[in-house]
């Protein structure tokens, strides 16, 4: 694999996933660069959803998988024995493709990790749902009706709302599961926006099928192929010169 | 095309029969009752003792018992099945055990009351040796209604949405975390529904509390949970099949059901109401 200058917040080693007897990824070697937009690009069924629930062990909910492999947060393996799931996914936050409030007002939807946390100082939950939800850029549309349903809010609202609560919790890594596929074309800008000013504090890994947006908003692509990480580069390079011919296919429209 | 739309009608107006028809039954049941019993419904009958051998006075001590039995049977029996329920529902992995579980409780729902009567003799009665007491008649009605609630919990706690746990443990929630701020909230609507449904059928039993607890009359109320009952049930089969003067208590025995069917009646009020507030709560 070919070295960057930049320092690695999570590495895969050779990681395999089965769902039963069915192998779904197949030893995936990715270097995953701090403080930078990493988009997993791939047509539909090739593994880039199951590939970014391993990294906050979500695949763990499904009971038939079964993992191979390592992967490196800050050179710690996730996968250990005795390794901490739910201190691991307070480290690594996710946004998911439906935009998922809880059926909580707009506050306590927020304020949930915090809470789960067990930090119980109003005052200074306060102050962090105030800042997570200006930092999701969603302060101004919301601050006056912190106590009404968060149901209520547009779709995309609902997903920014949703990032916001991610970023309470103060992550380091935060994983985007398609996150603009069921908005429309302006909460879309938006949240691409708001992902350019997120990867100067976090380091993001964004899983799209929308090669614009990759080529949009990311530094890095890596392009997921049946399972298998058929190439990976920076993304200026990966959307004008790739290396490899199923590379260019895709992202030339040929198929997917 | 007319042939067409003329089954249609036939077809609709069968499932409409039958759903009126439904209707109906209840309808005339409850007509009946009310008809012959509702001339005996007075303050004395709601208030007083049975006197003269039952020929007189009213029904008070088997009001009493019904809901004091019914209160030992919903102590006992929400609790363990929602627990049971949780655990089955969002603990166990999909597998032989859960199933032989799952089938279980669903053929401990089709054993016949009478049954639980026999076993609650043996089990309260004599094994723990509460007694004929109104414990030990709530424990029989409690075991009863088991099936009924777990059955119906795991289904509302299946009702909740996929996302809500994932979304609650990405943000770093234990499982516990997640199912009891996360989980457990929307699923208690359809769990006390359907709980508070089979607590009302057990309020009407009379065979699993035969052996286990009610007398047939008792000149003072219940005390303790160790005392001896009277029930709305039970008087009412001594009313109908065992009395000496049939004919003249009659209307006391038509009376005391429509008593008891109010009462099953503002159970499932009560439901509706809770359920109601509750989701117009968490739905903020």
């Amino acid at each position: 694999m070919k070295k960057f200058l930049y320092k690695n917040k999570i590495i895969t080693k050779d990681l395999s996933l089965f769902f039963g007897e069915k192998q779904v990824l197949e030893k995936i070697n990715l270097n995953i660069p701090e403080h930078k937009v990493t988009a997993i690009i791939g047509p539909s069924g090739c593994g880039k959803s199951t590939l970014l629930r391993c990294i906050n062990r979500m695949n763990d909910l499904i009971e038939s998988s079964h993992i191979e492999g390592n992967i490196l947060l800050d050179g710690r393996n996730i996968y250990e024995n005795g390794a901490d799931v739910v201190n691991i996914r307070r480290k690594i936050g996710m946004v998911f493709q439906r935009p998922n409030p809880f059926p909580k007002s707009i506050y306590n939807n927020v304020v949930y990790g915090l809470k789960v946390k067990g930090l119980r100082d109003k005052k200074r939950n306060t102050e962090i749902v105030e800042r997570s939800l200006k930092n999701s850029g969603l302060w101004e549309e919301v601050k006056e009706r912190l106590n009404n349903s968060a149901l209520a809010l547009s779709g995309g609202q609902q997903q920014r709302l949703c990032i916001a609560r991610a970023l309470a919790v103060e992550p380091e890594v935060i994983l985007m599961d398609e996150p603009t596929s069921a908005l429309d074309p302006a909460s879309t800008l938006k949240i691409e926006e708001l992902m350019g000013k997120l990867k100067e504090r976090y380091t993001i890994i964004l899983v799209t099928h929308n090669m614009q947006q990759a080529a949009r908003v990311s530094d890095f692509t890596g392009f997921l192929y049946l399972g298998r990480l058929i190439e990976f580069d920076e993304t200026s390079r990966i959307f004008t010169n790739p290396k490899e011919k199923l590379t260019e296919n895709y992202i030339s429209g040929r198929f997917g | 095309m007319r042939f067409k739309r003329l089954d249609e009608m036939f077809g609709f107006g069968m499932l409409g029969l039958s759903a009126l028809l439904v209707v109906l039954i209840l309808c005339v049941i409850i007509f009946d009752i009310s008809a012959k019993g509702l001339s005996v419904i007075n303050w004395e009958f709601l208030s007083g003792f049975p006197r003269e051998g039952m020929t007189k006075g009213g029904i008070f001590p088997a009001i009493v018992g019904t809901i004091f039995v019914t209160l030992i049977t919903t102590l006992f029996s929400i609790p363990l099945g929602v627990c049971a329920a949780i655990y089955i529902s969002e603990y166990t992995r999909e597998g032989t055990l859960t199933g032989i579980i799952r089938a279980a409780i669903r053929n401990l729902a089709g054993v016949p009351s009478i049954v639980y009567g026999l076993f609650g003799v043996a089990l309260f009665v004599q094994g723990f040796r509460f007694g004929t007491s109104v414990l030990s008649a709530g424990l029989t009605l409690g075991l009863l209604t088991l099936p009924w609630i777990i059955a119906t919990s795991e289904e509302a706690l299946r009702a909740v949405p996929q996302s809500y746990r994932e979304g609650a443990l990405a943000l770093g929630a234990t499982k516990w975390q997640s199912i009891y701020t996360n989980v457990l909230p929307h699923a208690i609507p359809g769990i006390l529904t359907g709980s508070i449904l089979g607590l009302s059928r057990a309020a009407g039993e009379t065979a699993p509390i035969l052996f286990t607890g009610v007398a047939f009359s008792l000149p003072a109320l219940p005390g303790s949970v160790f005392d001896q009952f009277m029930a709305l049930p039970y008087h009412l089969y001594i009313l109908s099949t065992q009395h000496h003067a049939i004919e003249q208590v009659k209307p006391l025995a038509y009376g005391t059901a429509l008593v008891l069917i109010v009462l099953v009646f503002v159970m499932n009020l009560t439901a509706m109401i809770f359920r109601y507030r509750l989701r117009k709560k968490f739905q903020v």
